[in-house]
């Protein structure tokens, strides 16, 4: 299953100058504040958050329809930030994605046959009839019947335009595809069959997934390999099993402890999390989770914690070992509002 | 429009998971814009205005110029005095009203096919560069369109002639001049939208150039609103063009453009009514109709107002 490296992320960071107004001073907002992962062919790295930590920004810029502000991406081993025109061109086919919103993501003037051609008529000189070919068999891949080629996406529902989503992504044979949240707008029911058609397609291509999802049963599903992320940093970064069975960060804790079990064994400790995400315009200082961790102390109001590798995954927190063992001392509910309030 | 129906419901049962009935966009388009009776008959009138304009050289009893020395103002048919020769009398010199009004719809029309062409084709260019890149570009185009706003719409027609020299094509470039600025500013505004939308990007990601994203990926979502106000604007072009040709400033006799024909009429107004009625009725009911139409296509086109 491990194949090549494919997609090697150092230090990734994305600012966002916003404001600027005639009145306000212009504010940096670092929607990536230093992300590093790899991703390797036939494998799956799912990446996990509340939404506004950065996920859908990572997205962007592994699409290339960002450049970071800082850091390497590396598509095949090429860099692709110093790259010129015609290498980008080359590298971005490398790299698709598949959006959330089958009903935005799909061009509602052009037939499908059109859309899954698009890709092949901006970037190869095929034939009109090599492209209907290769079309029609990208669409009896992902289960779609030759007579959708001349309907429009309205004519169609929700998990087939998925489908329709994810063949055009693949026209182009690309080695890298960014999924992000692509069942989280399906009904549960279709949930299922469009994961087990991109798991399908995922050994039938050997394709490197980069998942982004809030859902962590999906993710438990599909990944191999999971990020948590918050606030712009990755907080967790392991293999799927060391994270599930024993999450070391408190933030993990909490985004596992949140997602509903049917078996009352299977329920963890409830970890409510207070506050809501704090603005990354002005993130707290340190460890940016500890105005709402219940394991902070000072250490982590002042210096920030870096990732480390403890108990086969890295972890971003000073308190990693105690916590698994169970000697960090949880603060009140009172001393956690308390230190948010001193924020 | 049937044909298509019924090729849409025969495929549709044994799709597994398609929405129940979907219609062609076409006949979907066409069961709303039915519902208006006034869109409908506007849409009648509209065909029988072209119809008789394509064949102004058939249909027309005599020639628009010709100059009956003899029968200078005739009455109507059904008034006294009236003749089968010239079903709606003739005009000061002479000149058949009815082949004057036949050939005057030909005037119309160019009028408003050169101006919508122009000031559509030039205000999706404005909007579109105006949306994609924002900006000080963005500034530029739209407060120089607010400026022109900010101008009574005639007034700016006036001037622009009185700079370019009375003609009927300087009036059709003044008049496309002056409704420049709502196509421009629609445009952009249905560009913006659609930017932000998931498949723009899902384009992007696939390398599709600017002229591409602008023309091929986005223009064809933003139709809607500039085909309802291109139909708008045809019969306000059509109104302006008479008011510049009433002006002495639009068609030059011996045309007969309806408006030019209306101030030649001016000064028999008292004596021989049917010089100013007919050609004021042409320029009333045309532009009806195209309002008409432009309400229905605005209510067939408009997602907000279908009852799904």
């Amino acid at each position: 299953m491990s194949g090549e490296t494919v997609l090697t992320a150092e230090n990734l960071v994305r600012t966002y100058t916003t404001g600027g107004g005639m009145f306000r001073a212009a504010a940096d907002v670092k929607a990536l504040a230093g992300v590093s992962f790899s991703l390797r062919a036939g494998r799956t790295l799912a990446v996990v958050g509340e939404s506004g930590c950065g996920k859908s920004t990572l997205a962007r810029l592994v699409t290339m329809i960002e450049k970071p502000t800082d850091g390497v991406l590396r598509v095949d081993g090429r860099d692709v930030v110093g790259a010129d025109y015609q290498e980008r061109k080359r590298l971005r086919q490398e790299v698709q994605i598949v959006f959330q919103d089958p009903y935005g993501s799909l061009n509602p003037r052009k037939k499908v046959g059109a859309i899954l051609e698009e890709p092949l008529r901006i970037n190869t000189r095929m034939s009109a009839a090599d492209r209907k070919e290769r079309a029609e068999s990208m669409m009896a891949h992902v289960g779609l019947r030759r007579e959708h080629y001349s309907r429009y996406p309205h004519m169609f529902s929700g998990g087939q335009r998925q489908r329709i989503a994810i063949a055009r992504a693949l026209m182009l044979q690309p080695r890298i595809l960014v999924a992000d949240e692509p069942v989280s707008a399906l009904d549960v029911s279709i949930q299922a069959q469009v994961l087990n058609l991109l798991m399908d397609l995922q050994d039938e291509f050997d394709l490197a997934y980069l998942f982004i999802s809030h859902d962590l049963s999906v993710v438990r599903h599909i990944a191999e390999d999971i990020m948590v992320m918050y606030l712009g940093r990755a907080v967790e970064h392991g293999p799927r099993e060391a994270i599930f069975d024993a999450p070391r960060h408190p933030y993990t804790q909490a985004l596992l402890a949140s997602t509903p079990a049917v078996e009352p064994a299977h329920r963890r400790e409830r970890i409510a999390l207070t506050g809501e995400l704090p603005s990354p315009i002005n993130p707290p200082s340190g460890c940016a989770f500890h105005p709402r961790c219940p394991f902070a102390t000072d250490r982590c109001r002042t210096e920030r914690p870096e990732l480390r590798p403890v108990h086969g995954r890295e972890v971003a927190c000073h308190h990693a070992e105690a916590i698994a063992d169970g000697v960090a001392t949880r603060k009140g509910a009172t001393a956690a509002a308390d230190a948010s309030a001193a924020q | 429009m049937t044909v298509d129906a019924n090729a849409v419901q025969e495929t549709d049962p044994e799709a597994q998971g398609l929405a129940a009935r979907p219609m062609h966009p076409l006949v979907e388009f066409w069961v709303y814009f039915r519902e208006s009776r006034g869109a409908v008959a506007g849409m009648a009138v509209i065909a029988v205005v072209v119809i008789v304009a394509i064949f102004a050289d058939v249909l027309a009893p005599h020639d628009p110029t010709e100059q009956f020395r003899d029968s200078l103002l005739t009455p109507p048919v059904w008034a006294e005095d009236g003749s089968w020769a010239f079903p709606l009398g003739t005009d000061a010199v002479g000149r058949d009203m009815l082949s004057r009004i036949m050939h005057g719809a030909r005037f119309s029309m160019v009028i408003g096919l050169v101006v919508v062409t122009l000031s559509l084709s030039i205000g999706i260019g404005l909007g579109l560069v105006a949306g994609f890149f924002r900006g000080v570009v963005e500034t530029l185009i739209m407060r120089l369109m607010d400026i022109m706003l900010a101008l009574p719409s005639l007034l700016l027609a006036i001037v622009i002639v009185a700079i370019l020299g009375p003609s009927l094509f300087n009036a059709m470039v003044a008049i496309a001049l002056v409704y420049l600025p709502h196509f421009a500013r629609l445009t952009r505004a249905a560009a913006i939208g659609e930017l932000s939308r998931d498949y723009v990007t899902a384009s992007r990601v696939a390398g599709a150039g600017l002229p591409r994203l602008m023309f091929s990926t986005v223009l064809p979502n933003c139709l809607p609103p500039l085909i309802v106000q291109a139909t708008l604007a045809f019969s306000s072009a059509i109104l302006d063009a008479a008011a510049l040709g009433f002006l002495g400033l639009g068609a030059q006799p011996p045309l007969p453009e309806w408006g030019t024909m209306l101030a030649e009429a001016r000064e028999f107004v008292l004596r021989a009514w049917w010089v100013v009625t007919f050609p004021g009725l042409a320029i009333l009911v045309t532009v009806l109709a195209f309002n008409l139409m432009g309400d229905g296509l605005r209510d067939a086109l408009d997602p907000k107002l279908k009852r799904s």
